[in-house]
């Protein structure tokens, strides 16, 4: 038998709070985008381009990234959770939805910051 | 002693499929469907990024992809996903704060989230797509 003493008070705290947190960091992204964007109309590569090229909107961008990878994480979890039972293969999908996002996450940056 | 057909007749199981979802419910379970599909195409959504970024030749074919109408479809629904998550999650981030917890205001706001969601995606649409 095991002498389990229940210490759950902050069990999932974390991953709730990085949920909330990456949420609002998205949601003040997609408002300054939606403003760059609409002041500069691109209709062309070399506006598009141009829209991401100043050193403030790689940086806010790549904040956006981090945030929505780490917010897809927490989300991907729950649903897992809940929908998935056996251990085996819920551990299979955790590792392919954590290898997805780091591998996107790289793709990102190497967007962001190639000349 | 109980009747024995009324015993007989007891539900051995409640079918909640016969109850009707409320609104609020509603909200939340789209929240998740609509999590769920943008990231199931956020690496479509990240390769028409970096094609658009990558080099003018790539940028046209991005454009020619979009103007297929399978593709609209798809970046339609996209665009509804993420609206909806968006809208639904500041509501949840109020109900977070305990505001608007009450009934009334959480069907209000419930409403408020789809008419909000749908309406930026229509005008999304109209000045983006088409």
């Amino acid at each position: 038998m095991v002498n389990r003493v229940v210490v759950g008070a902050h069990y999932g705290l974390r991953g709730w709070l990085v949920q909330r947190m990456s949420a609002v960091v998205m949601t003040v992204y997609a408002l300054v985008f939606a403003a760059a964007f609409a002041a500069a109309r691109p209709a062309d590569h070399a506006a598009w381009k141009a829209l991401f090229a100043p050193g403030w909107m790689r940086f806010a961008t790549l904040l956006f990234f981090a945030s929505l990878f780490l917010h897809a994480w927490v989300g991907m979890r729950d649903i897992l959770m809940d929908y998935v039972k056996p251990a085996g293969l819920r551990l299979a999908l955790e590792v392919l939805v954590i290898l997805a996002l780091v591998g996107c996450a790289g793709w990102a940056v190497q967007i962001l910051w190639r000349t | 002693m109980p009747d024995a057909a009324l015993k007989k007749n007891r539900p051995l199981w409640y079918n909640l499929s016969l109850l009707n979802l409320p609104l609020p419910g509603v909200v939340s379970i789209l929240h998740r469907i609509s999590g769920a599909l943008l990231f199931l195409f956020s690496a479509w959504l990240l390769y028409l990024l970096d094609g658009s970024l990558a080099s003018p030749e790539r940028y046209a074919a991005v454009a020619a992809t979009l103007a297929h109408p399978l593709a609209k479809l798809v970046l339609l629904g996209l665009l509804w996903a993420f609206l909806h998550h968006l809208c639904a999650g500041v509501r949840y981030l109020f109900l977070d704060l305990h505001k608007g917890v009450d009934l009334p205001t959480a069907r209000l706001t419930a409403g408020l989230v789809f008419g909000v969601s749908l309406a930026l995606t229509a005008l999304l649409v109209a000045l983006l797509l088409w």
